[in-house]
């Protein structure tokens, strides 16, 4: 896929790829009930990446497991490619936030990588090429026979995410990949998200606590509100398709679109039940 | 017999810790390497030297208390004969297969109540009943029923094995991590997979402890059996010995007994060793 795929996303211009609709979830633990999500509606267009940011506790993680189909919505729609999310999906990957415990420690690198690929019958050919493909792309290569366990956080996470790219999904999902790992290796980390996405076209969604990740990574940026969560916003992020760790960063339009999120989430926190008309 | 005092110490040792916390499988190993085989190889001559000189010395009665150098030359004497290792052969069989019936028994078991919450619970209580029973309280039933078969021996084998290897499984199934679990969901692993590439894997270092301790207990109860029910094998040989009042050769077979345990021990850490190479509790030799 090449880049004019990838201007920012103009309403109508390319076909829904993931539609959530009044979304909405309650945890019944017992006598109280907990109301993680409230209602929550937004879609994302066939090849999108978009970030979804929001305070700490407001139902992200919540929202990315009904969306996975890993757990029922109490109420609410979850829609893949026009088809109604029940139970996970084929074509949609997830990357946690606990990597270390995502990556079974009883694997190797390349068995856990190849291990949801023998799940989809693939031929063993198939199988070789793609994970070597994909340990390649996260810079890998030469760690295939380790164990999760013998590297470090960062290069756990970089095969959680080399076994995600390997299942060649429609929909990747990533829930705070990089909330562990050192900031060095988090920048590196986030150009790797962007340099996969413009790569094989897939359609990302990036949940994120950071909001200068989430203007840096996106093309759209949905800022949620505190629990019981609403979408509190839809920012679209014109910045250009090439982005630059330094420049950036530095541009003025990137500053201003910091705060822009940043004041929302200000106004989230302070618990505006209204989301922004 | 002292083998409900050995049930209950053996029962009452820690479940393994799946992730968290490494169990000290190794660490004796790492920090005083140099030194540890050196004084155990210090205490057992002192020891040796003690069984040695106290009855020469008439310190205990000889008659009683052979000293070692006696028992250990009827030990070799007899380890040249043929019943020898026919006993130590009937022994081991009941052993072992007891050992296999209950390991597979609970491996299927475990599994099939771990997946099934609410058998689970319903059958808590009745476990708990159960598994206090010391199985050398079955002996009389045995008896009644098997008379001095091999299948009293395993009866007693498999009832008092079983538990100990089963209890691990469920605490191991029950281990399993849900963010591995979801992970294995997302990626399509059918309830089939998830058992082979995520319960099962989880569940075997406990499961390698309670084949551990179930080792250990199993031939305790082989030689107890063979012992009070006089099936043939190393319990029946210290009958006989015993009776025929051959003390050096009861003590001959204690010794053997011994280092039975000894060696069955050696081989199941070894085993584990394989199998865990991934566990915390092994991984620090594996990855140096
Ligand atoms: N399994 C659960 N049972 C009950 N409450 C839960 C559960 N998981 C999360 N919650 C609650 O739902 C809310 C949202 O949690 P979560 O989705 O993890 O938030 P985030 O990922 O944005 O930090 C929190 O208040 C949390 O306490
Ligand atoms: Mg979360």
């Amino acid at each position: 896929m090449n880049h004019q795929n990838h201007q920012p996303n103009h309403q109508g211009e390319r076909p829904a790829m993931l539609k959530v609709t009044g979304l909405q979830k309650i945890y019944n633990g017992g006598a109280t009930a907990v109301e993680a999500v409230r209602d929550l509606t937004f879609e994302l267009a066939e090849g999108e990446l978009v970030c979804l940011v929001g305070p700490s506790g407001c139902g992200k993680t919540t929202l990315l497991k009904c969306i996975a189909g890993l757990m029922a919505p109490t109420g609410g729609t979850v829609e893949l490619a026009d088809r109604p999310v029940l139970a996970p999906p084929p074509g949609m990957a997830v990357v946690f936030q606990e990597y270390g415990r995502s990556l079974f420690a009883w694997m190797s690198v390349r068995d856990n990588v190849e291990l949801p690929l023998k799940e989809k019958k693939l031929p063993k050919a198939r199988r070789t090429e793609l994970v070597t493909e994909s340990l390649e792309a996260v810079g890998l290569t030469g760690f295939a026979d380790s164990y999760p366990w013998q590297l470090s956080g960062g290069m756990q996470q970089r095969v959680a995410i080399a076994r995600a790219i390997a299942y060649e999904p429609q929909v990747l999902l990533m829930d705070e990949p990089f909330a562990a790992v050192d900031a060095q290796t988090r920048a590196d980390l986030e150009d790797l998200v962007r340099e996969i996405w413009q790569r094989l076209g897939v359609t990302v969604l990036f949940v994120t606590h950071d909001i200068d990740e989430a203007v840096y990574l996106g093309e759209r940026v949905l800022v949620l509100s505190n629990s019981p969560t609403v979408v509190q916003d839809d920012i679209t992020v014109d910045l250009p398709v090439e982005r630059d760790q330094l420049t950036t960063r530095q541009d003025e339009r990137f500053t201003d679109l910091r705060a822009r999120v940043y004041a929302q989430i200000q106004r989230a926190k302070r618990g505006t039940d209204q989301p922004v008309a | 017999m002292s083998t409900t005092h050995t049930r209950d110490t053996v029962a009452a040792g820690p479940p393994p810790d799946g992730t968290r916390r490494p169990r000290p499988l190794n660490s004796a190993f790492s920090r005083t390497a140099p030194n540890r085989p050196l004084l155990g190889a210090l205490g057992i001559a002192g020891l040796l030297a003690l069984w040695e000189l106290a009855p020469r010395l008439g310190a205990v009665p000889e008659r009683y208390f052979p000293p070692v150098s006696e028992v250990l030359a009827t030990l070799a004497e007899r380890a040249t004969t043929a019943p020898f290792w026919e006993a130590v052969g009937h022994t081991l069989y009941g052993w072992a297969l007891g050992l296999g019936i209950a390991l597979a028994a609970a491996i299927l078991l475990g599994f099939a109540l771990g997946a099934a919450p609410r058998l689970r619970a319903f059958t808590t209580s009745t476990v708990d009943f159960l598994r206090p029973i010391p199985s050398v309280a079955l002996i009389p039933l045995a008896v009644l029923v098997y008379g001095t078969d091999i299948r009293s021996t395993l009866l007693l084998v498999v009832y008092a094995c079983f538990w100990l290897i089963y209890i691990q499984v469920l605490y191991g199934v029950a281990d399993v991590d849900p963010v591995a679990e979801q992970t294995a969901r997302s990626y399509g692993l059918g309830r089939l997979a998830r058992i082979r590439y995520v319960v099962w894997p989880t569940t075997l270092p406990y499961l390698m402890t309670g084949l551990r301790l179930a080792a250990a207990v199993g031939l305790i109860l082989s030689i107890t059996a063979q012992l009070i029910i006089g099936s043939p094998g190393i319990g029946d040989q210290i009958t006989n010995a015993q009776q025929g009042g051959a003390v050096a050769l009861v003590y001959a077979w204690i010794v053997a007994t011994g280092i039975l345990g000894v060696v069955i021990n050696i081989g199941v850490r070894a085993l584990e060793r394989r199998v865990l190479r991934w566990h915390t509790s092994v991984r620090g030799e594996a990855a140096a």
